[in-house]
């Protein structure tokens, strides 16, 4: 059970591959398209359940209920070693 | 009763929407077929240059600082014949509250909307520009919703675009995240049309006024260092308003250095493509928006483009993913800047054009943003990587967009390579003519067709006998 008040994140599919853009290229129009948004859970709620939540601009948006407590894991990557000999004085 | 959402029914509501969503009525610049009051249009906004500076000044915008960077020139020196080498001046942007000079371009639609009334603005962007409208939001206490293309499919985020989306929400503002696709625009127009907030559109007057004091700023602080103009001003290119900003702020100045577009070929890579959403190791400042919106401005969010970059443009280089990468590294080593991809592509154009100039003579990069984590070029490589792409030193021209990314082993590998102008001016024309048929085409149709891609009437005519001849 998620407590109502948490911060998750929701999923919603906004338009199935036979509703997109008429424009869209073949892989893309193979996938649906979806919509993510993080908000405050409105009631408490199961994990993959429909919920709605509260997002930072005060919107009410209904979805399935994917993550609890969304947090970003970004980071510089694995050293590229091809980059460390670059500007040395050597190559210029 | 509850609107249709369909694709197609949200996007029959546009104009109605956009009218709502900025109270800018585009149909009374109306002068012909194709023809519009270009300079009417931005006049109208009307903000002097010294309102925009008073209002950028509010929100921590412009006023960045000019560098000269002489250890990357005398490195430039080593690699060219003797006399050529042309001084290389950056200016940091990244000063500016967000870290880009996308501040300049939100902080007259953020002032704007404040007098307006609204209560909140919108930004369809995964860039610097929805950080920017963010953070001017935040100053104005407006509320702010950032629409982003960030994942593919499998919920892979493009580490900069997430990085983006963290700014976004460090400001404040409610960042939704989308998958690929060409229909971001059809869920902004809905969020615009649900909220009833400001269309913060980064091609309206009010955008590209904000740009203006870059130009006119950094011709100011050229004179007073070298005590001359510029010769050359080198800009990113993707949408085109940097350029079209910068050049209208030049000419302000009385400055007519050479306006010198730069972007990195992603030639191969198809921009709403699922598959290779994440085989692109940039997010802008890319030939994916460059060229298309050079060539046809008037496909944007509005119903006509302030940025129309061919107006202003005298060169466009493209430079390759490795020989950026090359550049940004030196620039941390040489210099002592650790800067993002946007100001670093024309950084590498003012490489390789600075070759071809005497020593005497000035470059101007007129852009750099921040970096940081998903930002950073060794993200951004190790990602790639991920993604199955080979990363290796050796010849840049032997990278394949997509597949493979060569880093130079020299700088003298760092070449780039320019458009033929004339073939981007037929490309525009062809695309007025698909408009509308030049049979109907009016003298001011005429007229502002040759404006619109910096040449005379006598060339128009000949250009548009030599398309007929072809069809």
């Amino acid at each position: 059970m998620v407590k109502a008040g948490t911060w998750v994140e929701i999923e919603k599919i906004l338009l199935t591959p036979e509703q997109r853009a008429p424009q869209v290229p073949d892989d893309t129009k193979k996938v649906p398209y979806v919509m993510r948004v993080s908000g405050f859970l409105q009631k408490d709620a199961e994990l993959n359940s429909e919920v709605t939540v509260k997002t930072l601009s005060g919107r009410i948006v209904e979805g399935t209920l994917v993550l609890i407590r969304p947090h970003y894991e970004h980071s510089f990557g694995d050293t590229v070693e091809e980059l460390l000999t670059i500007g040395l004085g050597g190559e210029l | 009763m509850s609107r249709d959402t369909s694709y197609q029914a949200v996007m029959a509501r546009k104009n109605e929407i956009m009218k709502m969503s900025m109270g800018l009525d585009y149909d009374v610049y109306k002068t012909g077929e194709l023809a519009f009051d270009y300079e009417k249009m931005m006049d109208d906004c009307g903000f002097t240059l010294e309102d925009v500076v008073r209002i950028q000044a509010e929100t921590k915008v412009g006023n960045t600082p000019l560098y000269e960077l002489k250890n990357l020139t005398n490195a430039v020196r080593k690699t060219c014949k003797p006399g050529k080498g042309a001084r290389i001046f950056v200016k940091d942007e990244a000063a500016n509250a967000s870290g880009s000079f996308k501040a300049r371009r939100a902080s007259i639609s953020a002032y704007v909307a404040q007098q307006k009334g609204y209560k909140g603005m919108v930004a369809a962007s995964s860039g610097n520009y929805g950080a920017a409208v963010a953070s001017q939001a935040a100053q104005r206490g407006l509320k702010c919703i950032v629409v982003q293309e960030i994942y593919d499919s499998n919920k892979i985020g493009q580490p900069e675009i997430v990085e983006k989306a963290r700014k976004c929400e460090a400001f404040g503002a409610e960042v939704i995240r989308l998958t690929v696709g060409p229909e971001l625009f059809y869920y902004n127009l809905m969020v615009l049309e649900e909220t009833g907030y400001f269309n913060a559109s980064l091609y309206t007057p009010f955008g590209i006024k904000g740009v203006e004091s870059l130009g006119y700023e950094l011709v100011h602080q050229v004179r007073e260092k070298a005590g001359k103009d510029p010769d050359a001003v080198l800009i990113t290119q993707a949408g085109g308003g940097n350029l079209t900003g910068t050049a209208r702020g030049m000419l302000a100045a009385g400055c007519n250095a050479r306006v010198v577009a730069c972007s990195v070929d992603l030639s191969g890579l198809h921009m709403a493509s699922d598959h290779d959403f994440n085989r692109k190791s940039f997010t802008t400042g890319h030939t994916g928006f460059g060229v298309p919106f050079a060539v046809w401005p008037d496909r944007a969010d509005v119903p006509r483009n302030a940025a129309r970059s061919l107006r202003y443009m005298d060169d466009y280089i493209l430079v390759r993913q490795g020989e950026v990468f090359y550049v940004t590294e030196l620039l941390s080593k040489l210099e002592g800047m650790e800067r993002g991809p946007a100001g670093n592509t024309s950084l590498t154009g003012a490489v390789t054009l600075a070759r071809e100039m005497d020593e005497d003579q000035i470059i101007v990069v007129q852009e750099t943003e921040y970096t940081g984590a998903g930002k950073h070029h060794n993200s951004q490589l190790s990602f790639a990587r991920q993604m199955g792409i080979e990363v290796r030193r050796g010849d840049p021209t032997e990278g394949v967009n997509g597949k493979s990314i060569v880093i130079p082993e020299h700088l003298v590998q760092v070449v780039g390579h320019k458009q033929d102008m004339n073939k981007l001016r037929m490309s525009y024309l062809k695309n007025a003519c698909k408009h509308v048929d030049p049979s109907k085409w009016t003298d001011v149709d005429k007229a502002f067709v040759a404006k619109d891609v910096k040449r005379d009437l006598p060339w128009l005519e000949e250009a548009l006998s030599k398309l007929k001849a072809e069809s």
